[in-house]
């Protein structure tokens, strides 16, 4: 019987951070894919998200559906021009040596029907600024997906910020025979 | 390096039906896994995931869950099947079935469900039946053929050793 979930490749960001964590050449021979992501930015806030370009675009039409709970409450809400789909990554004022646990689950990557993204996140600090989060993706466009790229999303102020050092990613390939 | 998370068995629907069934389960492995995607009950837009043909009032649901405007979660008891959302924007479901091939425990599932238009959803399922899980049916919420062609259905084994 064959084995499945083939780690594809890998990333651990160095000393000075990275702008984006990305995969190119995403071979065609797998059904789905599986992205964990352990992360922190250096960007001055406790958490926030990391946006999943797919194919290196940024459309603007992609829908995403949150379910978020916060310790205290929980809350969904959509936004549908985003450039991808999210998960979330501490920030660089959260508790010192923690990061983000993420994974994101895209079915029938390869195909040449619009692309459902799952993701599941969680930040969590010992502290009262922590999110765990569900998130729906529907991007539209419906070219196969040969690569991805992460980059830490609109922190509030209008800027991106960095993933700072042992920030990890593997992309795992999930084959059905 | 031992092999793990294997497939069992996959299908990609080719017309409409009322349900497919993955029979014949190995008891070989700790946990399964099912993945369902582009799957869309044109009738009701939900349906039932069965084990063992076991129709009766034997299942049992939490669920928390977000719209995308207001977040809620329910629970629901005594239901005839795992109630799934099939709805009509390419539902995915990924679908943890622990241990299921004991004869002690009664079954627990976690599953995901995600459409980028209508909901975001976390579950725990509950079948309350010891017996060894030898089948799997994915079934229209009301016995039609609603189901619709494109539908995949995959199910993996995971062995803890």
């Amino acid at each position: 019987m064959a084995n499945t979930f083939e780690l594809i490749a890998s990333s651990t960001v160095g000393s000075g951070g990275a702008s984006s964590i990305s995969f190119s050449s995403i071979p065609s021979t797998y059904t789905d894919l599986c992205l964990k992501v352990s992360s922190r930015a250096t960007g001055s806030f406790p958490q926030g998200f990391m946006i999943l370009r797919i194919n290196g675009t940024t459309p603007g039409n992609v829908v995403n559906r949150y379910l978020t709970g916060n310790g205290s409450s929980a809350s969904s809400y959509t936004i549908s021009n985003a450039d991808g789909s999210a998960a979330q990554s501490q920030g660089a004022t959260s508790t010192a040596s923690t990061f983000s646990n993420g994974e994101w689950y895209l079915t029938n990557y390869a195909g040449s029907t619009a692309k459902g993204v799952s993701s599941d996140s969680v930040s969590e600090t010992n502290g009262t600024t922590i999110l765990a989060s569900m998130i729906a993706t529907l991007s539209p466009a419906t070219a196969a997906i040969s690569s991805l790229s992460i980059v830490i999303g609109d922190d509030g102020s209008g800027s991106l910020s960095n993933f700072a050092q042992y920030t990890t990613a593997y992309l795992y390939g999930i084959k059905n025979s | 390096m031992p092999a793990t998370y294997e497939p069992i068995a996959t299908t990609t629907l080719g017309s409409a039906v009322s349900s497919y069934t993955f029979s014949s389960i190995p008891g070989t492995y700790t946990d399964l896994v099912l993945i369902c995607s582009n799957l869309v009950e044109i009738t009701n837009g939900q349906g039932y995931i069965r084990f063992n043909s076991d129709s009766g009032s034997n299942y049992s649901r939490t669920v928390i869950y977000g719209t995308g405007s207001s977040a809620a979660s329910f629970r629901q008891t005594n239901q005839v099947g795992l109630n799934v959302g099939m709805d009509t924007s390419a539902q995915r479901i990924r679908m943890n079935v622990m241990n299921y091939s004991n004869t002690t425990t009664n079954k627990t599932v976690i599953d995901r469900e995600d459409s980028g238009t209508a909901a975001t959803v976390g579950t725990v399922f509950l079948w309350r039946n010891t017996a060894a899980i030898t089948s799997i049916s994915i079934q229209s919420f009301d016995g039609s053929a609603s189901i619709q062609a494109g539908a995949v259905f995959t199910l993996y084994g995971i062995k803890a050793a």
